[in-house]
């Protein structure tokens, strides 16, 4: 299995050189330029900053630069935030849409896990019924409803929770559950459906059969195979969890990586774009790899040799 | 009845138990209009750096609360009587940070540095008019010879390439404010980091994460520290403004830059006294392209603009958050005692205005049952939809059609910089210091980057250059009303509105007074107890 994941990671390596090589021309395919604004710069100051930022060079030469930096890790400065290196950059807000992410995850694993179960065991009861309305409602309701609601609930009107900000604990519980609700829902659909499944497989049968208790039965022998296609689901939706959301992010003003996406292409601060470019492939990559292995893990049928 | 009335008492409570929580009462926590792109006042560009940039430095000059303008590390100045050579003697107690005198070598360094083509300075050109900028912004000639000198420690000369009455607005700039020489060198583009930046305002630079605050501490050795009464500022960066609007809601700040257009109507009823909304330094304008072929003519231009109903955009569109506008220079601009010309159809009532309108056209040929089509370009923002789709329904009536195009900011811009192929363009314009000129120069025949309209006319060109030569404040701002008479004959741009200034305001802060410009230094604010 080691050498498996040896050879996906280098197999990594020409994606990853595809992808920032893509991003790196259509970037430029858009019209205007990181120094096009409301205020038209004087001919003379744009050719400065031009000159600064390397831009009066030929294409492939400014591909060239990015290249032989990215390879020492840096990638480059930013055209907009003038401060500070992309890396710099990145390097601030990551940790934050992590710990966010990585939150809301877990979150949605076990609620989703817990719902489905218990959805899946009382099949067709009002219990599953509900479980099932409040799960598709989560997964209708976009986020951009839910966050400013969440906010204007629990902070304006009953002044629970901070509306916005970063630092504090109780700063992190409205993303988290904005960012966790449409998760918990998707989540909970799939292992009510896989749940359901496995409750009537032979191993599971002859697990009753043999008069293990309950929670027994569907903890250890059903939930096992119920929860694989939860696994394959929340591969990329990691990736995209952990790398931010622009929504939350600028809801609850955090000061996250979500947002640079966005920001990064409408200013058309062309490494900071590319910045963000890479982080999410190397997340896609990464997670799609520790999914596959996870199979192998829990699925006796999967094996990589 | 019974739970709104619920909600606003909650809510009051909610203000006043966040703010005693949120914040102690010396921390005011100010929502700003986004993350400074740059802390170097050589490098910056944005409204947002400027509100932060004047609570770091002082310049030679500063505004009053009331925006007025007011000595700053200069504490008096000469002009020679031709307005060429300005001679500003500086304060003898203006110190940095640090502790290091404010000398005049340091302006010398800083305006050399913003001219240096190096530096890559976004607003270099404000200053210009300081003699040989251009010239060594462009790397023709070497920094030292740029017209600003040290007499001695405590005496800086600036000379002019020629007279400019409004140079010592320009200096209320951030463009303007000095850097710490010592600490430019030592750090170099890091000076700006926290723990590297030495300032001589009233607050330092703490710390400064992005996108998420920037906090100030008061300077101890700022020359007016005892009338400073805030202890700590704390800037958040709201790209969203109704997250602002939230966050003041539940008292975690004590202000707000911006606010959305759609809520001001429930913020007027629920916080009346703190919603203010105050004539701003700007135009919202249509360039109109002379080189169009409908275009072209002057009286097609009148009739277009007689048309268009300006109170319907200020009050429906935009809920009364902008002000119609009747010229081209926003009223209440310094240096502008004669004021803009009166435009006789704006006195007419609004069905007059369509009926002369469409006579015009009918004369031209023009009219539903025969109507020509115009390219309307805007960038996209769901106000700029709104107008642009107001507007041409008013021109529709006339048989003027049109066709929208759409374009992200940046992509808008580039396309009139690039001097793309256009008819009608969405525009606006802030000034960057309260004098007409700054407005009016937008059109002058050699004006490259903002003649968008492609204007051409000797006659507005020889008043603008006229003006820029006259000393004597009333003539000269006679020559530029006879301009702004021209500009609104010939409209290269049709002015839609005047821009307003929006912003929260907790009744706790005190000393915030609303002004035209928008400037409030925390220096003169306070949050008592």
């Amino acid at each position: 299995m080691l050498s498996y994941a040896l050879r996906r990671l280098l197999s990594a390596i020409p994606t990853l050189f595809i992808i920032v090589t893509a991003a790196f021309f259509m970037m430029r395919l858009a019209p205007g330029g990181p120094f096009d604004q409301e205020r038209t710069l004087e001919a003379t100051v744009m050719a400065n900053l031009n000159a600064t930022f390397g831009l009066d060079k030929p294409l492939w030469q400014q591909y060239g630069i990015y290249l032989s930096n990215l390879f020492q890790g840096d990638m480059g400065p930013s055209f907009i935030y003038r401060d500070k290196r992309v890396h710099e950059i990145l390097a601030e807000g990551l940790p934050i849409s992590i710990q966010l992410g990585a939150t809301a995850l877990i979150l949605a694993l076990l609620l989703g896990a817990l719902l489905g179960s218990i959805a899946a065991l009382r099949q067709n009861t009002k219990t599953d019924f509900a479980v099932i309305a409040v799960a598709t409602f989560g997964i209708t309701v976009p986020n951009f409803v839910v966050a400013p609601v969440l906010s204007l609930v629990f902070a304006v009107i009953l002044s629970w929770l901070p509306a916005q900000g970063w630092g504090q604990w109780n700063q992190m519980l409205l993303p988290v559950i904005a960012l966790a609700l449409p998760q918990i829902a998707v989540v909970t659909r799939l292992i009510r459906g896989s749940m359901i499944e496995a409750l009537r497989s032979d191993h599971v049968r002859t697990a009753r059969a043999y008069g293990l208790p309950t929670h027994m039965v569907v903890g250890k022998h059903a939930l096992r195979a119920a929860i694989l296609p939860a696994i394959s689901y929340l591969g990329p939706a990691a990736a995209a969890l952990l790398t931010g959301s622009i929504v939350v992010e600028q809801v609850f003003n955090l000061p996250g990586i979500g947002r640079y996406f966005v920001i990064g292409a409408l200013n058309r601060d062309y490494t900071l774009v590319m910045g963000t470019v890479v982080i999410v492939a190397v997340f896609v990559v990464v997670f799609n790899l520790i999914v596959d292995l996870l199979y192998a893990v829990l699925d006796p049928r999967v094996r990589y040799d | 009845m019974m739970t709104l009335s619920i909600k606003t008492t909650l809510l009051s409570a909610t203000i006043l138990a966040g703010l005693t929580s949120a914040a102690s009462a010396a921390t005011y926590m100010r929502g700003n209009d986004g993350n400074p792109e740059t802390l170097d006042q050589h490098k910056t560009s944005t409204v947002a750096e400027a509100n932060i940039l004047r609570d770091l430095y002082e310049g030679l000059v500063v505004y009053t609360p009331a925006a007025e303008i007011a000595p700053g590390v200069a504490e008096e100045w000469e002009v020679t009587d031709d307005g060429l050579v300005y001679t500003f003697k500086l304060r003898d107690d203006a110190m940095w940070s640090n502790g290091d005198p404010v000398t005049a070598g340091d302006f010398v360094y800083s305006l050399q540095r913003i001219m240096t083509p190096e530096t890559g300075a976004k607003y270099a050109n404000i200053l210009y008019p300081i003699q040989n900028a251009e010239a060594i912004n462009k790397g023709e000639v070497e920094p030292s010879e740029l017209g600003v000198k040290a007499l001695d420690d405590k005496t800086l000369q600036i000379t002019l390439n020629a007279a400019t009455p409004f140079f010592i607005e320009l200096l209320t700039h951030q463009t303007g404010l000095p850097v710490h020489p010592a600490s430019v060198d030592a750090h170099g583009a890091d000076f700006v980091q926290p723990g590297n930046m030495v300032s001589n305002g009233a607050y330092s630079l703490t710390s400064n994460i992005l996108n998420d605050k920037i906090v100030l501490t008061k300077n101890a050795n700022f020359h007016d520290a005892d009338n400073v009464a805030l202890e700590e500022v704390n800037y958040l960066p709201f790209e969203d403004r109704a997250t602002c609007v939230r966050a003041w809601e539940a008292g975690e700040v004590h202000s707000c830059s911006d606010l959305p257009a759609e809520d001001i109507e429930r913020l007027r009823g629920q916080h009346d006294a703190a919603v203010r909304v105050v004539p701003y330094l700007g135009t919202y304008y249509y360039a109109l392209n002379h080189e169009d072929d409908t275009l072209a003519d002057p009286e097609v231009r009148q009739a277009l603009s007689m048309v268009i109903d300006r109170e319907f955009l200020a009050d429906e569109i935009f809920q009364g958050t902008m002000v119609p506008a009747e010229s081209f220079v926003p009223p209440g601009i310094g240096n502008y005692a004669a004021g803009s010309p009166v435009t006789e159809y704006f006195d007419m009532s609004m069905l007059d205005r369509e009926d002369k309108a469409a006579e015009i056209l009918a004369a031209k040929g023009i009219s539903p049952d025969s109507p020509v089509t115009i390219e309307l370009m805007y960038n996209t923002s769901e106000n700029h939809k709104n107008a642009a789709t107001a507007i041409a329904d008013m021109w529709s009536n006339l048989g003027v059609n049109v066709e929208f195009n759409v374009r992200d900011a940046s992509a808008h811009y580039a396309h009139l910089r690039d001097k793309g192929d256009f008819d009608v363009a969405r525009a606006g314009w802030i000034g960057d210091y309260s004098d007409p000129q700054n407005f009016l120069f937008m059109v002058e025949s050699d004006n490259d980057g903002f003649n968008y309209a492609n204007y051409n006319n000797a006659e507005y060109d020889g008043l603008m250059d006229q003006a820029a030569g006259e000393t004597d404040l009333d003539k000269r701002a006679a020559l530029l009303q006879q301009a702004e008479v021209l500009f609104m004959r010939d409209l290269p741009f049709i002015p839609l509105l005047y821009y307003s200034s929006r912003s929260l305001v907790s009744p706790d802060l005190q000393g915030w007074e609303d002004n035209i410009q928008n400037v409030h230094a925390s220096r003169y604010l306070s949050l008592p107890q």
